[in-house]
């Protein structure tokens, strides 16, 4: 039997979520439920003068409308931690309907319950709010002068700067210095299913609650902290999410508020912020600004990078998306100096999107990079090699696994690299201008820092379940661990089944920053193994077992039996032993304890993307003709589903680099394009051709199984890749994203 | 969501009765814009007459060439039917660069021509605008306009007109046939769309309760060289930037009859005679082109992040003429 891990296996709950059998956390049918809708504030500053609610409260149907008037303050000031900490995750440290204060747009500043969504909509329309308003800040051009260096940021994990070697001295040893200024629009996640809490509380005062979310355990561990229970008290389910990309990486204050609803008007109540709500409900990728330099040698070796980011925040947390941290440590450069700079806004805290960080800090290295290849003259993957690192240059410790040069290599092979012109504006098709670019990818491995538990149990016919409180927001971990158990136990898929999505199981950190798979799959093969390990014992212990006196080591599994490895024919199916035994069934847990993350290797994930653009010489249209990007992931659980979330990955890659922007009314303090309509995201037409490769590295260090996970890198590096390939193309170097039209438009003759 | 009542009729006098009873109902065909409208509290009908079971969903050709279109037929089934892809491939053209499939297959051409503006500021009703509540001013002019129109505009309203198919069949001189209160009439589609001058809110020449049961398109003998452009952000499933219409006759390197609207950059659809002028009986040149684009963009005007569009309109002007004509490149825009 060929191994599960690492095949292409559809998805075990295709059917299910194809037919509409699966049930999202909106859809969770309970008896007598009542429907939450939130009112925001449509001023971004400024405080609440008056709320009249008495022509909603007599509206039909209305249950309750909850305001900072009357409703219960929480137990406790939000503590803003990322959710792989696996501690409460609230997304800020800021709880509205508290007070009187606006600090932001859409900062909920009430909440109509009421029999139906159309009625608690109605109401809600009903409520008359008076606010005092005060002039709003929420662009970097507006709060410039204000910046300041945070001590830390990113819920003080992270240094506010950093540095090694002496980034002055290495500048006046330069011989080409490359100085460039990169813009980044904001965006906003926007996946399918806006997110959605429905809260029960029964008699005895336990709450169930059905949410959106990256992390059962982040949202009970928030709402006992926000609601002052015990954790023991909260059960969270989370079966399926429609897609998330960090914008239920955070429990986000909807959460709590349904709880507090339902506690309030004493029915289960199911809350889901609107589309428009979900631009100012929880988090987006902040505006910000990358000043990059570079000091190089005439042939192109760094001898100097300093990376200066300049962001919005909040009014209340120190929070910048962590772009340095691969950008620091890409290149063999001794001499290095990374700082965070924040202006404080009406927003609420920016929050992780897809490769957080690194999505816009490697965007203004890798462009810088192609600049500097440029000046020297080499191939830019040439320039790459000669910086290449064989070490993190931030501690001079082995890389855990690398693979880059794999990917250079194997990336330039599938796009047809060599033999490139690299002379701008040289290739033209018609109206069409054609370029191409690369850009390297990096993405941190960042690790849970606390255990991870998966069970698994073998029942007396020979099936299995294995349960960790995972949620499946898209990525098919329910079937990759239905993989990773079947090889563990030598058992058919068929016979598998993974049960995840509930704080009833055993604790799983968010699977947040690519770290999901890794971790759960570590948990997982633990426990099988375990399980496993029971099985032959008591198998070689055992007078009746033919297996009985043979040493475990030498024991295999395969088709749902136990042989010796060296007489195959020698064996028992586990059903016959556990019948044997009267064992209705048999259990394990396992308890992962991961590596620290300082232990001695540097963790990364890296990968190669290529693209290839045509622009309308005359209309300035950009368009993305073809996209290569290859990766070293370690190991792949299910070919499918990588390819799939690489795949993904890329094309929000092309997303970010082409369409996608909120834009800021800076007079009202408004996101202007609230809605699906206008902030763009690419459709089928967008997605060019698509090739996703991956190169084999000997991972051993970050988990048992060394995955480390694919959700991240493939976004790497892609705008970077186009916009360099948009600069092979035309010769205009953009320096901020998204590049539209207007950009390549040729000025009026 | 208000409290709305809800009707159907089966016969267009008692639809059109129905609404004229009523100051505070509306016609619902597909749904697709009104429906949005009004969970977004834009438009506030307190009744809704559902028409979708009226006779009025018909495709037919008319003797001499040209074409009838029923208000409800659907826009897939309009850029699908053989009489439009013969005898008018730009209406085609234009309905299938309009909105998705399954829009395309819930949305009237009625519907289609009554859409209201994309302008996000209309559709927040925070915020100030004249077109939806007027006297309360015009928060684009110095907000976030990169979208909106720089020809046909006034000091109350920039906000541009969304349909792609309204500027083929401008191009095309079709008329709406209406059924009223006071019987039935046809409009010159030139009539139909109002430029916003004072009154931004009010964009046609219907009265309450009248309803367009049809659009008729007069025979085009220059419909099989004829060109919808639509020059976007993203391929499928946005609204133009600018759009271009064209059906123009070309003999002997001299352009013969020809028919030129613009969208996307433009309060209405926009009929770009100034370019006409110069283009008929001209050299079919580049430089003409050009020279023709010029002539209808000098009126533009511009606010701040659209100032783009009047060179992209007139480049879109540029490509749309050299594709018909053949040259220099002829090979459009959208191909990759």
């Amino acid at each position: 039997m060929s191994p599960a891990i690492g095949a292409t296996v559809a998805r075990v709950d295709g059917r299910a979520k194809v037919s509409g059998a699966a049930r999202y956390s909106g859809e969770i049918p309970l008896t007598n439920l009542a429907h939450a809708v939130l009112i925001g504030a449509p001023v971004a500053s400024g405080r609440i003068a008056a709320i009249d609610c008495s022509e909603a409260q007599r509206a039909g149907g209305v249950l309750a409308v909850l305001s900072h008037l009357n409703l219960p303050k929480v137990a406790a000031q939000p503590s803003l931690l990322p959710s792989l900490a696996g501690m409460a995750a609230p997304g800020q440290s800021f709880f509205p309907m508290q007070d009187d204060t606006v600090h932001y747009a859409g900062q909920h500043v009430a909440v109509v319950v009421a029999d139906t969504l159309e009625r608690a909509e109605h109401a809600a329309t009903l409520v008359r709010i008076d606010y005092q308003q005060s002039s709003p800040t929420t662009l970097i051009d507006q709060a410039r002068d204000q910046a300041y260096v945070p001590q830390k940021i990113f819920g003080g994990l992270l240094p506010g700067q950093d540095a090694r070697g002496d980034v002055e001295a290495g500048l006046k040893q330069a011989e080409i210095r490359i100085d460039a200024t990169y813009r980044f629009a904001a965006n906003h996640h926007n996946p399918i299913e806006p997110s959605t809490t429905t809260a029960e509380w029964d008699d005895s005062g336990r709450l169930t609650v059905y949410d959106s979310t990256q992390g059962p355990t982040a949202t009970q561990m928030t709402l006992a902290q926000l609601l002052g229970m015990p954790p023991a008290m909260i059960k969270v389910v989370s079966h399926f999410v429609g897609g998330s990309f960090g914008s239920k990486a955070m429990i986000w204050p909807h959460a709590a508020l349904a709880a507090l609803a339902a506690r309030h008007v004493r029915r289960p109540v199911r809350l889901a912020l609107s589309r428009e709500q979900m631009f100012t409900s929880c988090g987006h990728r902040e505006e910000q600004e990358h000043v990059v330099t570079l000091g190089a040698t005439a042939d192109g070796r760094l001898t100097a990078l300093r990376h200066h980011k300049l962001s919005v925040t909040s009014h209340f947390d120190d929070w910048a998306e962590p772009s340095l941290q691969s950008a620091a440590i890409m290149y063999a450069c001794p001499n290095y100096e990374g700082v965070y700079r924040l202006i404080r806004g009406n927003t609420n805290t920016p929050t992780f999107m897809r490769a957080p960080g690194e999505a816009s800090g490697m965007f203004g290295l890798e462009t810088a990079i192609d600049e500097l290849a440029e000046r020297v003259g080499v191939d830019p993957v040439e320039l790459r090699l000669r910086n290449f690192t064989e070490t993190d240059p931030a501690t001079g410790d082995p890389w855990s696994s690398c693979g880059l040069r794999e990917c250079y290599q194997r990336g330039m092979e599938l796009f047809g690299w060599s033999g490139r012109d690299s002379r701008p504006g040289r290739r033209r098709e018609g109206n069409w201008l054609i370029g191409t670019g690369m850009a390297a990818a990096a993405y941190p491995h960042a690790q849970p820092v606390n255990p991870q538990r998966a069970r698994a149990r073998i029942y007396l016919d020979g099936s299995v379940v294995v349960e960790a409180g995972v949620s499946e927001f898209g990525t098919g971990v329910t079937t990759a661990m239905t993989q990773v158990a079947a090889d563990g136990l030598g058992a058919a898929l068929e016979q598998v089944r993974f049960l995840g999505g509930s704080t009833d199981l055993p604790n799983i950190t968010a699977a947040v920053g690519s770290a999901g798979a890794g971790a759960t799959s570590a948990a997982v093969h633990l426990a099988v193994t375990a399980l496993r390990q029971q099985l032959i014992g008591l198998a070689v212990s055992d007078e009746k077992s033919p297996l009985h006196g043979a040493d475990p080591a030498g024991v295999i599994v395969e088709g749902g039996r136990m042989c010796r490895r060296d007489r195959p024919e020698a064996g028992e199916a586990y059903a016959e032993l556990l019948q044997r035994h009267m064992l209705p069934d048999l259990e394990a847990v396992s308890n992962w304890i991961p590596p620290a993350q300082d232990a001695g290797h540097g963790m990364h994930t890296f990968g190669a993307q290529f693209a290839e653009v045509g622009v309308d010489a005359d209309l300035g249209l950009i368009r993305v003709r073809r996209l290569v990007g290859v990766f070293a992931p370690g190991r792949v659980l299910n070919r499918a589903t990588a390819h799939s979330q690489l795949m993904g990955g890329m094309i929000w890659g092309l997303s970010q680099a082409l369409q996608e922007a909120t834009r800021m009314d800076a007079r009202s303090g408004r996101w202007a394009n609230a809605s699906l309509a206008d902030y763009l995201v690419p459709v089928n037409a967008d997605a060019p051709d698509v090739v996703v490769d991956t190169v084999e590295v000997l991972e051993d260090v970050v988990n048992p199984l060394g995955v480390k996970g694919v959700g991240e890198i493939g976004i790497v590096g892609v705008a970077a890749a186009i916009a360099n390939a948009v600069y092979h193309a035309t010769g205009y170097r953009a320096r901020h994203l998204p590049i539209t039209l207007e950009d390549l438009l040729p000025r009026p003759a | 969501m208000r409290p709305i009542s809800y009707s159907r009729v089966t016969d267009v006098s008692a639809a059109v009765g129905t609404v004229t009873a009523d100051p505070a109902s509306a016609f619902l065909a597909g749904g697709t814009n009104a429906v949005d409208l009004l969970r977004i509290y834009v438009e506030q009908p307190a009744r809704l007459v559902d028409i979708n079971d009226l006779p009025l969903g018909e495709i037919e050709q008319l003797p001499g060439g040209g074409l009838r279109i029923g208000a409800l037929a659907r826009m897939s089934e309009v850029a699908e039917h053989p009489s439009v892809t013969d005898r008018h491939p730009l209406i085609s053209q234009s309905l299938l660069q309009g909105a998705s499939p399954q829009l395309r297959n819930m949305a009237s051409i009625g519907g289609n021509l009554m859409q209201r503006t994309r302008c996000t500021y209309f559709r927040d009703i925070s915020t100030a605008c004249n077109k939806r509540t007027p006297g309360t001013g015009c928060a684009a002019l110095d907000g976030i306009n990169r979208g909106h129109a720089v020809l046909g505009t006034s000091e109350h309203c920039i906000a541009t007109h969304p349909s792609d198919l309204a500027v083929a069949l401008v191009a095309l001189d079709a008329e709406v046939v209406t059924e009223g209160p006071d019987g039935r009439r046809r409009v010159a589609i030139d009539d139909f769309y109002l430029p916003p001058e004072d009154t931004p809110d009010v964009e046609h020449p219907l009265d309450h309760g009248e309803l367009i049961v049809a659009v008729e398109v007069p025979p085009a003998p220059a419909a099989a060289t004829s060109l919808y452009l639509k020059v976007r952000d993203r391929e499928s499933y946005e609204f133009a930037l600018a759009s271009a219409a064209v059906a123009m006759r070309v003999d002997g390197g001299t352009v013969g009859e020809v028919r030129l609207a613009l969208g996307g950059v433009a309060t209405v659809p926009w009929r770009a005679r100034r370019a006409e002028r110069i283009l008929t009986g001209g050299p079919a040149t580049t430089e003409n082109f050009a020279a023709a684009a010029r002539e209808e963009l000098a009126s533009a005007v511009s606010h701040g992040m659209n100032e783009f569009k009047i060179e992209l309109a007139r480049r879109t002007i540029v490509r749309v003429l050299e594709t018909v004509a053949g040259g220099p490149s002829g090979d459009g825009a959208g191909a990759r």
